[in-house]
């Protein structure tokens, strides 16, 4: 019996040991042969499985452009659903190597949590919702409106602040939960709803007449969301930074899902960067030099996930605005390869 | 004979010699009439409760079945189907819409390809807990063993999958929907019993480490609500024990609910336990029977049977509480129904009732079998008790 225990402790101490510490997740992955990736389980356009099981969303593309650019594989993914609570611990114990779960970047999160934002794939912020028949265009005309909101979070606060810094009378009407939120604006309780915009487009058509809402030109907050990793592994981090910016860049080029092979004999230099065809960028990530043409070949660029995730060619019909790349009046500008 | 020797009696007027015609009895006194007057309006209290329950079934019903049946919408493409139009103005629940993600509800995200591996799930615990309800099925030993030794492994191999056979493996992230519910339920109620039974006898033995040990195990497990369980077994516990070592998410989970299902299971054992009178146990020592023969031959039988309403409101509850194990981000059945009520291709605005309503239904259906059969089997235990 003593011998077992000691035995047992044993083999429990040498798996300890043998657990690398925080670095090398790259090596990790590639030993397990897939890659653990937090997602959120029910956001519509971000992550979420269709009928057939099958995951879809602008975050869960980027998981698979991560894994394609490991293992030229866009299927050797894990998704893991997460909830807003047990994302943080997910990734600091390990159990995933990437948090791409519509998360927003803020400076306490890179700070406490023992984590660093590794790029932002979605500019979100707050905006309101209201009736065309209000015949309100902005938002500083809602003096003395009365706001559905919901409790506790900071969408709420954001809101009264909104309101105090502009000098305008407001009433909240406020909820538990979204839900009850939403069916209170749609019954008239409240002149406007207010969430994120990108919440605010997908719950749109769950409302009676959808078609004549609108949403108001102003975002009152920054919400930029994006993947996170652990603090302590920088090339595990550069990976996860650049496999986004080579999506972003790929659309910038105009090298599409469509186009890479003919573009891969493109004597345009950046093309031949970013395709690996010249130097080596993709061999100093630890990965292979056409590590951008598969993920673009496979997943696609930027704006291609987008519109397929959350764009016209999804059902949630979100405009670029703030996504489209900064030669378009957007703020997605990814630095050069090179 | 001796009648036709005696002499007729003397007619008199007033005496009659038939009987007469039989009058019904009054409309009040038989029939539905006076059922209703018996149970509906014994008294004008009862009367008016009964004119009371009528106009809330009168106010519930009709527009229910209106959403649910009438005005529903049996089959189309995408939300256009459930919006409101020119020839259907008011639109019920979108029951197309449940059809579309009906498969998701029972397998959630598993491979398309490896459903059929779910399926031969449902034969096989079908057959097993068949087996095992069945009071009167042949070979009933043989049943316990399959279900209780030969289930759970079959289970593991099927759904998690074997590579040598062929079976390619199916994380448990994959699974979800219908028959994530079951196992776990069916985890829950499987392992709650005898561990129950074994935390029940603990607590009343008379040796005192192990009356401690269950003492402090019952009321700290009781003490905490399910939901902190499941946070800790799911979140905690990796962050202690090295990644190798730590079990998957729903192991985690089942091993959360195994445990907090056992606690309570145990006071309820303990209850039936208590009700036993002392005699049955001097008379079982006076007979000679040990420890352990007392209890399986004489008190446990006598103990579960009078729990047995308890012990099924329990697994009821049970059943109902798997739901929790949403917030360790695992698709249940409910979770399934929750998910796909957001997708925009179907968002209406009657989406989310016909989602909550179907899961109602299930729930409903679900556990009111249990509760029928355990009514039955109450009967039959009563009936032999009179015998």
């Amino acid at each position: 019996m003593k011998r077992v225990v000691i035995a047992l402790a044993m083999a429990g101490a040498a798996t300890i040991l043998a657990t690398p510490a925080a670095a090398a997740t790259l090596d990790d992955v590639k030993a397990r042969g897939v890659l653990n990736c937090g997602v959120n389980g029910q956001l519509p356009g971000f992550g979420m499985p269709n009928p057939q099981g099958v995951w879809t969303g602008l975050d869960v593309d980027l998981c698979r452009a991560i894994a394609t650019a490991i293992f030229d594989d866009p299927t050797k993914v894990k998704f893991v659903p997460l909830t807003a609570k047990d994302r943080f611990t997910a990734l600091q114990s390990g159990d995933i190597d990437v948090l791409i779960r519509n998360t927003t970047w803020t400076l306490s999160r890179d700070t406490q949590l023992g984590l660093n934002a590794a790029g932002v794939n979605y500019y979100d912020g707050q905006g309101f919702l209201v009736p065309k028949s209000l015949k309100v265009n902005s938002a500083l005309e809602l003096n003395d409106a009365a706001v559905c909101v919901q409790q506790g979070t900071t969408t709420e606060l954001n809101l009264t602040d909104y309101f105090r810094t502009n000098k305008m009378r407001l009433k909240t009407v406020t909820f538990a939960t979204l839900d009850e939120a939403l069916k209170a604006y749609d019954t008239g309780r409240c002149d406007a709803f207010t969430a994120d915009a990108s919440a605010l487009y997908s719950v749109r058509p769950r409302l009676s007449k959808p078609d004549e809402q609108v949403v108001l030109p102003e975002i009152i907050s920054k919400e930029p969301l994006g993947p996170y990793v652990r603090q302590g592994d920088d090339q595990w981090f550069n990976i996860v930074r650049w496999v986004l910016f080579a999506m972003l860049n790929a659309e910038e080029l105009n090298v599409t899902q469509a186009n890479v092979d003919e573009q891969a004999k493109s004597q345009n230099p950046e093309v031949k960067r970013l395709l690996g065809t010249e130097g080596n960028f993709g061999e100093q990530l630890g990965l292979t030099k056409d590590w951008a043409n598969r993920i673009i070949k496979q997943v696609g660029n930027y704006g291609e996930v987008f519109e397929r995730n959350l764009g016209e060619g999804s059902p949630l019909k979100i405009a670029r605005g703030l996504n489209s790349l900064w030669t378009k009046g957007g703020l997605q500008y990814a630095p050069p390869i090179r | 004979m001796a009648q036709e020797t005696r002499p007729k009696p003397v007619s008199i007027a007033y005496v009659r010699t038939a009987p007469p015609a039989q009058v019904a009895p009054p409309m009040t006194a038989h029939g539905p009439l006076r059922w209703i007057k018996e149970n509906l309006f014994s008294s004008w209290f009862n009367g008016l409760l009964t004119l009371l329950v009528i106009a809330l079934l009168l106010w519930i019903v009709p527009p229910l079945l209106r959403f649910l049946v009438i005005d529903a919408v049996w089959s189309g493409a995408d939300r256009t189907a459930c919006l409101p139009s020119q020839e259907h103005p008011e639109v019920g629940a979108c029951w197309a819409f449940v059809r579309e993600w009906f498969s998701f509800f029972i397998y959630g995200p598993y491979p398309v390809d490896e459903r059929w591996r779910v399926d031969l799930f449902f034969v096989l615990l079908a057959f097993g807990t068949g087996w095992m309800l069945w009071l009167n099925a042949p070979r009933r030993d043989l049943g316990a063993l399959f279900f209780f030794v030969a289930l759970p492994i079959l289970t593991v191999l099927l759904l998690r999958g074997f590579p040598l056979l062929g079976l390619p493996i199916v994380d448990t992230t994959k699974w979800g929907g219908l028959f994530v519910t079951l196992i776990v339920a069916a985890v829950g109620i499987v392992v709650s019993l005898p561990i129950g039974v074994l935390l029940a006898l603990g607590r009343r033995s008379d040796m005192p480490a192990v009356k401690l040990v269950s003492t402090l195990f019952i009321e700290f497990v009781r003490g905490v609500p399910l939901i902190t369980v499941l946070f800790m077994a799911s979140v905690m516990l990796p962050l202690f024990v090295p990644p190798a070592l730590s079990p998957d998410k729903l192991v985690r989970a089942l091993i959360g609910i195994a445990l907090f299902s056992s606690a309570y299971m145990a006071e309820v054992v303990r209850a039936g336990l208590q009700s036993i009178p002392k005699g049955q146990y001097e008379a079982a020592q006076a007979l000679g029977l040990g420890y352990w023969r007392t209890l399986a031959l004489v008190v446990l039988p006598q103990a579960l049977t009078v729990t047995i309403p308890n012990i099924v409101n329990s697994f009821i509850a049970l059943f109902k509480d798997t739901t929790l194990v949403f917030i360790v981000g695992i698709f249940d059945f409910l979770r399934t129904i929750e998910i796909a009520r957001i997708d925009p291709r179907w968002a209406t605005p009657v989406t989310s009732f016909t989602g909550y309503a179907f899961a109602a239904l299930f729930y409903f259906v679900a556990c009111h079998l249990m509760s029928r059969y355990a009514r039955g089997i109450e009967r039959r235990r009563s009936a032999a008790e009179r015998r």
